[in-house]
């Protein structure tokens, strides 16, 4: 069976043979047509050596002695004949074999011809895909052959689809095969594919035509729904952004009523507090890298949650019932803590490096993931339901919900409000911190990373409704996504403006947002 | 109750004094002083009292809304750029063929984005009364949408704060697209002569500065005249109890509509008047922060009294100039400590605080009310 196969091999390589029986003469040849009619025929007999003699010629390590047409490898200092890889005694006289942009491209296309007999599934894959894009008809007989050996079910699947793409592309292919070949490629259903498609538009064959006309349709419409999805996808990370740096605020501004202009530099603390623990971790155990996120978490939850504690005691209690003077106050302390960071660290931005688990991207169905943005999507997640646990479930949640709800009851019941107060508004300032650990990874950490969220978290805090820890989670992922969707046809910067206009009239619409507490208050 | 108030009351007699001698000082000391002289006043110099009387101009329109009609805009910016965006626009078409490019009709920036012609939002600025007109219009049509849509649904007090301030937002990022055809990213300048005369010239730089101090007086007479009418009565309880003005059968937002609109106007004067002395206007006016910076003036100087409101943006920027001089990494921090400062301890500003001290519970009863001190929070019923 298997001498079948190696004969039907031969018979389907039979052209490049044809002209040079020995590949090794065709290499040692004088043109490069002879040249690259030895890298095929070489890549095509399945010689062992065949992989270090093409990576030699790419480098311009593979010899010739011009006397008899011998063939040699250099490595390192040494010599070595390229037929048996032993040490060459006599290397006197060489020259090396010249490659031009053809030999090139042959040399690309054997290679990945020689890959796609790999041990390893990656290369036999990474093979596959050569092959598609190149449609080589030359790799069509180590296809078949590796198709007949694959056992992966993956690389299989991009095999058929490697050798669909040459036999469409090939001129002579039978028609049944060419009708064959239209399902894998449509299967496949990339831009790729579709431009393979395309290019039967003018096969002779009627029936051929017809299905690569649905298989054009079939194609169409799924990128159509993996764009959409794709752009909701990206909607959903903006919004787990603006989740993230909204949350903070839902429960300073939201749940205290107090306007924290400095919310964004708590944030910017977050991060900034990121970069000292990673500097630390480097110095010191750079073992634990991989964990500095997770140790930044309570660092920065401490740092800004400190802070936050600092500025209500000496500001912010002292203006409660005064929101706009709290807002200016607070302005004021944001420009003493950017510029108070711009002294210590620099003006510049600082970098923050991403542990492994955060690099890199995977393919869903079509869709672009990557990891970095998954686990933000899941951290926001954790944050805000950690966030709603604590205000719902525990004791000193019930006691901020008291006191923001009725302070003297609250009061008369023992709760000590002003110890209350502080905590709250540390909690809210500490989740912005939080927020910070995630943004570092995917912003600037400058002294002005907050800036940048400010307008937008106030934005979707009072989109979703003050006080409304729910709405401000769809009010967040809402922007994301019609932020992203609308992103295609007009562009960023009018996408943004466009939602910046489209709240202001909201509010005009519904002033306390998207979920409104019911309640009869009459505003002073 | 209290009696009817003057047009000028005597801290109104004091600033016009000091400003009519100011106006009269700083022209003389530069055009009549010889330049080797110790009292000689050098251009740059009055170039950059021009700007501090621009500033002040923008005050006073936002003590009006905020002072008086208790609307605190974080968005004043944006009129003030808008009116200096018009007077840019009319200080383009003047430039004419000395542009580098050479074209007679299209400015630098338009031909090296191949315009082939004037957008029609360009046309009429080459003549300086359309031009002037627009200073007053395009700011004024802003705010008197912006506003009507706003008070109409009675959105207020932090709201409020916070769409202005996406507005100014919204605005800028929109200047700062190319396609927006008023120079993008550079914004507009090379400004080469106003009405004939040359903005570089000396001559120029003192009419321009007197021009702006006489702006500033009539811009604040104007406030006051609004204020003590019968209309700035009720824009004063709006302030006060919008709700309960609304009972009385008042219209608060046609109050706080004409109120804003007309501060927006005189923001936009001042924007017109400080474009052609600092020779550029750029999207980075537009800025958020700039509008909270002007809110501190105000704050400084003392909200609802106009006179304040200038005198806290001539030294508060008097004091930026000095300190961004002397140590910059210092401004922030004190720019940031008077923020936190004024609002804690002098609630009143310098003005309303000195009021209080010297004219006694009657004056003091015309300021706003300093607000309780103790939380509020359980009475509004906030959160809840």
């Amino acid at each position: 069976m298997t001498r079948l196969l190696a004969l039907l091999f031969l018979l389907l390589s039979a052209p490049a043979l044809a002209q040079n029986a020995d590949p090794y003469a065709g290499l040692a040849g004088d043109g490069y047509a002879e040249i690259e009619a030895g890298v095929s025929g070489l890549a095509a007999s399945g010689d062992p050596r065949a992989g270090a003699i093409l990576a030699a010629l790419a480098d311009g390590r593979l010899l010739v002695r011009p006397a008899d047409k011998a063939l040699f490898i250099r490595q390192g200092g040494a010599v070595v004949d390229a037929r048996t890889g032993a040490a060459a005694a006599d290397a006197a006289d060489l020259k090396p074999v010249k490659a031009n942009n053809r030999v090139r491209r042959a040399i690309e296309a054997a290679r990945g011809q020689l890959d796609l007999a790999s041990p390893e599934t990656g290369r036999r894959r990474a093979a596959a895909d050569a092959v598609f894009k190149a449609r080589d008809a030359a790799a069509l007989p180590a296809l078949d052959a590796a198709l007949a050996r694959e056992k992966d079910a993956g690389v299989r699947q991009a095999m058929t689809e490697a050798r669909a793409a040459v036999l469409l592309a090939r001129p002579g292919t039978p028609e049944v095969d060419r009708l064959n070949a239209v399902p894998p490629i449509q299967a496949r259903g990339d831009g790729d594919a579709m431009g393979i498609l395309r290019g039967l538009g003018s096969d002779p064959s009627e029936a051929v035509r017809a299905a690569a006309a649905r298989g054009i349709a079939a194609i169409e419409t799924r990128l159509a729904i993996v764009g959409a999805l794709q752009n909701v996808w990206y909607g959903v990370s903006l919004g787990s952004v603006l989740l993230l740096a909204a949350i903070g605020l839902a429960i300073t501004f939201g749940v205290m009523g107090v306007i924290n202009m400095a919310h964004g530099e708590m944030v910017m603390l977050g991060a900034y507090t990121t970069y000292l623990v990673q500097e630390l971790i480097r110095a010191k155990m750079p073992g634990l890298f991989g964990w500095s996120l997770a140790i930044s978490i309570p660092c920065a939850f401490l740092v800004a949650g400190l802070v936050g504690v600092l500025i209500e005691r000496f500001v912010i209690r002292f203006l409660y019932g005064r929101p706009l003077e709290t807002l200016l106050a607070t302005f004021g302390v944001s420009l003493v803590l950017q510029q108070a960071v711009r002294s210590l660290f620099g003006p510049t931005n600082r970098e923050v490096g991403a542990p492994a688990f955060m690099s890199g991207a995977f393919d869903f169905y079509g869709l672009s993931v990557t990891w970095g943005r998954l686990w933000i999507i899941v951290f926001a997640m954790a944050v805000f339901f950690g966030l709603l646990f604590v205000l719902r479930k525990t004791a000193f949640g019930l006691k901020t919900r008291a006191v923001t709800q009725n302070r003297r009851m609250a009061a008369a019941m023992g709760i000590r409000t002003p110890y209350v107060d502080a905590l709250t508004f540390g909690l809210g300032s500490g989740i912005a911190g939080i927020a910070g650990v995630a943004l570092s990874q995917i912003d600037n950490v400058s002294p002005n990373l907050g800036q940048g969220y400010i307008i937008d978290s106030f934005l979707v805090v009072v989109f979703g409704g003050v006080g409304n820890l729910w709405g401000t989670l769809v009010a967040a992922l809402t922007l994301g996504v019609v932020n992203k969707l609308a992103e295609p046809y007009v562009g960023a910067v009018l996408a943004k403006i466009g939602l910046l206009v489209f709240i202001i009239l909201f509010i005009q619409k519904r002033p306390r947002g998207l979920f409104a507490l019911k309640g009869r208050a009459v505003e002073s | 109750m209290s009696p009817r108030s003057r047009l000028i009351d005597p801290k109104g007699w004091i600033f016009l004094a000091a400003l009519g001698a100011f106006c009269v000082a700083v022209p003389v000391l530069n055009l009549v002083v010889p330049e080797g002289s110790g009292l000689h006043l050098p251009t740059y110099l009055v170039a950059l009292f021009g700007k501090y009387l621009a500033y002040a101009l923008l005050a006073v329109s936002l003590d009006l809304v905020w002072g008086y009609c208790g609307i605190l805009s974080l968005g004043h910016g944006a009129f003030f750029a808008l009116g200096g965006y018009a007077m840019g626009m009319y200080l383009m078409r003047q430039i004419g063929p000395r542009g580098v490019y050479g074209n007679p009709v299209l400015p630098d920036f338009m031909v090296f984005l191949n315009y082939k012609e004037l957008p029609w939002y360009w046309y009429g600025f080459d003549h300086f009364a359309f031009a002037a007109l627009m200073v007053l219009l395009v700011p004024g049509l802003l705010a008197f949408v912006f506003g009507w849509l706003a008070f109409r649904s009675r959105v207020t007090g932090v709201y409020l704060s916070i769409i202005t301030q996406a507005l100014t937002y919204a605005l800028m990022l929109a200047f700062f697209r190319n396609d927006m055809g008023l120079g993008g990213n550079n914004g507009l300048t090379d400004f080469k002569d106003l009405l004939g005369f040359s903005v570089q010239s000396q001559n120029f730089r003192v009419g321009i500065f007197v021009a702006t101090g006489v702006a500033l007086a009539l811009g604040y007479l104007i406030a006051r005249f609004m204020t003590v009418s019968a209309y700035g009565k009720i824009l004063i309880a709006v302030r006060d109890a919008e709700s309960r003005t609304r009972f009385l059968g008042y219209r608060p937002e046609h109050y706080k509509t004409l109120a804003f609109t007309v501060s927006a106007m005189m923001a936009g004067v001042a924007g017109a008047l400080y474009v052609p002395q600092v020779g550029i206007i750029n999207p980075g006016e537009f800025a958020p922060g700039n509008s909270i910076e002007a809110v501190i003036w105000v704050a400084v100087g003392g909200r609802g009294t106009l006179v304040g409101a200038a005198l806290g943006a001539v030294l508060v920027n008097y004091a930026k100039t000095v300190l961004t001089g002397a140590m910059p990494d210092a401004w922030l921090f004190a720019l940031g400590a008077l923020f936190v400062v004024v609002t804690l301890f002098l609630p009143r500003g310098l003005v309303g605080t000195a009021v209080e001290r010297l004219g006694g519970r009657r004056a003091a009863a015309k300021l706003p009310p300093e607000p309780a001190i103790a939380p509020k929070l359980a009475e509004e019923g906030q959160g809840s």
